[in-house]
């Protein structure tokens, strides 16, 4: 058990490796000049140089990988090079839980639609509800979420006046109300986007687990019929749906850019693309780190679960 | 005299596919005394999973089936009542053990889970004593450290020791009437034995009816008082199970019988077969079911069905046969499945 552990984790420390590697290769092989992208064209070559120099550019690479991931590990990821060059790791604290509370609520609200509506659809297979549900959820699938955000903003953000549209209220300042008011329709938007795709796969995993033998003895057995499909089918059908959730809150946690733009969240997702707009490569580098990291270990996460989902695999894994 | 446990009355199982109607059960009648065992035997196709799917009542009219006739189990008409209550018979009056251990119990429940729940559901047990009664359970099908079993994965047990929990499932509520449904298809011969022993042993000691489904003659030999082969969706004949081997009265029970190859049989000898394959049950044959394979076929069975009756034989004995074979087989067939 140690060592299967261990294992594990030596695992998890080399993937985070190349994790970060590829972040920070990924902004040393982009083409155009983090000088020019400051200076701006037009300037004296002195001026460049200086700069480059002044940000520690003009070492090898290898070096300059070396000591921005001694940094990191101490939890240290710069300065940002745009004015008023504040921590990137203050920027990531302020705008990380942002997003994690968006990505988290969304997948929430998700999963408490996508899975009663699955479970229903399953149960009742190619009934008149199952049907709809399927037609449904394919609508859902088709709709890209700036236009659900959208919607959902002039319907009922403008429509009815029950949302607020101003400055969002940050979590943990005392207000949750507040705050849970402002990250709910950013989070539907997100759970709109993803409950079609979590209710399909359920629905297609349960209808295959509900043909088992195990059923057919279950409800021989005489057990009611809903305790059958919660206790017995709900969990051997819950594998892909548990993956799928996975990728989404990792996907999620940088990805939702545009729900943050439509709704003026500070988010991650804004916090990256502004950076790579100004050429601000140490928060591009800070953030994108950041981000696989979390989706590393997310990750991670998810296959520990399968250990509890199903006691087959405890032995299985090495 | 008392109502028997079990009657089945021209009971007809029909599936609705895209082809057309598909006559799985076909009219089959049958009774069933308490603590009596029957065999249904039959090749695959003919109809005996789901009738005995069809009396319990997991198969019943719906938008896909279609179920006439009647069965009554202890008094209640399976197909007449509400599905709650035909769920209070489940376990209770009637249990039912598969063919598959390996896929009828659930990967991600303990063992001892899958038969407390239904002692909790149908016996009102607190978790303890439902726990205790689980345990003993298990000891009684033979199972070997009982209380740390209980606490297993199914896929941690053997599937000789599967079976015996699918059995322990079933037994749990103390039920008049066990279907088992080719309870021993799918495991090793030598296990094959010891399964079949041990729900003869069961059966007789909780004096409980149990109709025993299979495809294979040798498993009922020796095992049930009666036996009805089934073809294609009927009874081709039902006796005593010493009469239907010593005196076959079907030419398909003859026919099946001497197919069983036998250890007095010379090597390498050609085993008997039955040419040809049952009926389409999409379309099947207007006359005798059998008619196609039968050696002793004449036109009257090509266009006549005959009708399940005693046709001079012993009481309880039926034949649908306009021709029924009279002498005994020369083989002697009851050392088969011993």
């Amino acid at each position: 058990m140690t060592r299967k552990l261990a294992l594990r984790v030596g695992e998890l420390v080399l993937v985070l490796l190349i994790v970060s590697l590829g972040v920070f290769s990924l902004m040393a092989l982009l083409p155009g000049d983090p000088a020019v992208a400051i200076l701006g064209a037009g300037q004296p070559p002195e001026a460049y140089t200086e700069l480059r120099q002044q940000l520690g550019l003009d070492e090898p690479t290898f070096s300059r990988y070396l000591d921005w991931l001694a940094s990191a590990v101490q939890g240290d990821l710069g300065r940002s090079v745009v004015p008023p060059q504040s921590e990137v790791v203050d920027r990531i604290v302020s705008a990380l839980p942002v997003s994690l509370q968006i990505a988290v609520m969304g997948l929430v609200m998700a999963m408490v639609i996508a899975v009663p509506v699955a479970m229903w659809s399953a149960y009742h297979e190619g009934g008149k509800v199952d049907r709809l549900i399927g037609a449904g959820t394919f609508a859902l699938l088709s709709v890209p979420s700036f236009l659900a955000g959208l919607l959902l903003i002039m319907l009922v953000v403008n429509g009815t006046g029950w949302f607020p549209r101003s400055e969002w209220v940050r979590l943990g300042e005392g207000d949750l109300l507040g705050n849970l008011h402002h990250a709910f329709l950013p989070a539907l938007t997100v759970a709109l986007a993803e409950l079609a795709m979590f209710a399909r796969v359920l629905r297609g995993d349960l209808i295959t687990t509900l043909r088992e033998d195990f059923i057919l003895a279950a409800r021989a057995k005489g057990m009611p019929p809903l305790r059958v499909l919660f206790s017995d089918a709900l969990r051997p059908s819950s594998f892909s749906l548990v993956t799928l959730m996975g990728l989404s809150l990792g996907r999620l946690i940088g990805s939702t850019v545009i729900v943050e733009y439509l709704f003026s969240l500070p988010g991650m997702g804004s916090l990256v693309v502004n950076a790579a707009n100004q050429g601000d490569f140490p928060m591009v580098q800070g953030a994108v780190l950041v981000i696989a990291v979390l989706y590393v270990l997310i990750n991670a996460g998810i296959d520990l679960s399968y250990g509890y989902l199903d006691p087959r695999t405890r032995r299985a894994h090495v | 005299m008392t109502a028997p446990l079990l009657e089945v009355d021209d009971l007809h199982t029909t599936f609705r596919t895209p082809r057309g109607a598909m006559r799985a059960v076909d009219g089959v009648s049958l009774s069933l005394a308490a603590g009596e065992t029957l065999g249904i035997v039959g090749e695959s196709g003919s109809g005996k999973s789901v009738l005995g799917r069809t009396i319990m009542g997991l198969i019943t009219n719906g938008p896909a089936t279609q179920v006439t006739g009647s069965v009554r189990l202890a008094g209640v008409d399976v197909h007449g009542v509400k599905q709650a209550r035909r769920r209070e018979l489940w376990g209770t009056t009637v249990a039912m053990v598969f063919q598959d251990p390996m896929t009828s119990l659930n990967p991600v429940k303990r063992v001892g889970l899958h038969l407390t729940e239904s002692l909790r559901l149908h016996r009102g047990l607190s978790k303890g004593a439902a726990r205790e009664r689980a345990v003993e359970l298990l000891r009684q099908v033979g199972i070997p450290e009982p209380a740390r079993r209980a606490g297993q994965y199914p896929h941690e047990l053997s599937g000789g020791m599967r079976q015996r929990v699918v059995i322990a499932m079933a037994l749990a509520c103390d039920p008049q009437l066990l279907i088992a449904d080719e309870p021993t298809t799918a495991l090793d011969v030598t296990v094959q034995k010891q399964i079949l022993d041990l729900l003869q042993s069961l059966a007789e000691r909780l004096d409980m009816a149990t109709i025993l489904v299979s495809h294979d003659l040798g498993t009922v030999a020796g095992r049930t008082d009666r036996v009805a082969v089934m073809y294609a969706g009927r009874v081709a004949e039902s006796a005593a199970t010493d009469a239907v081997f010593g005196t076959p009265r079907h030419p398909y029970s003859q026919a099946l019988i001497e197919s069983i190859p036998s250890i007095e049989s010379r090597p390498h000898s050609l085993l008997a077969t039955i040419e040809g394959s049952p009926p389409n049950m999409l379309a099947p044959p207007a006359g005798c079911r059998f008619a196609a394979r039968c050696r002793y076929a004449v036109d009257r069975c090509r266009v006549e069905a005959p009708a399940l009756e005693p046709r001079g034989a012993a009481a309880g004995s039926v034949v649908a046969c306009h021709f029924p074979l009279t002498a005994p087989l020369q083989h002697q067939r009851q050392e088969v499945g011993a």
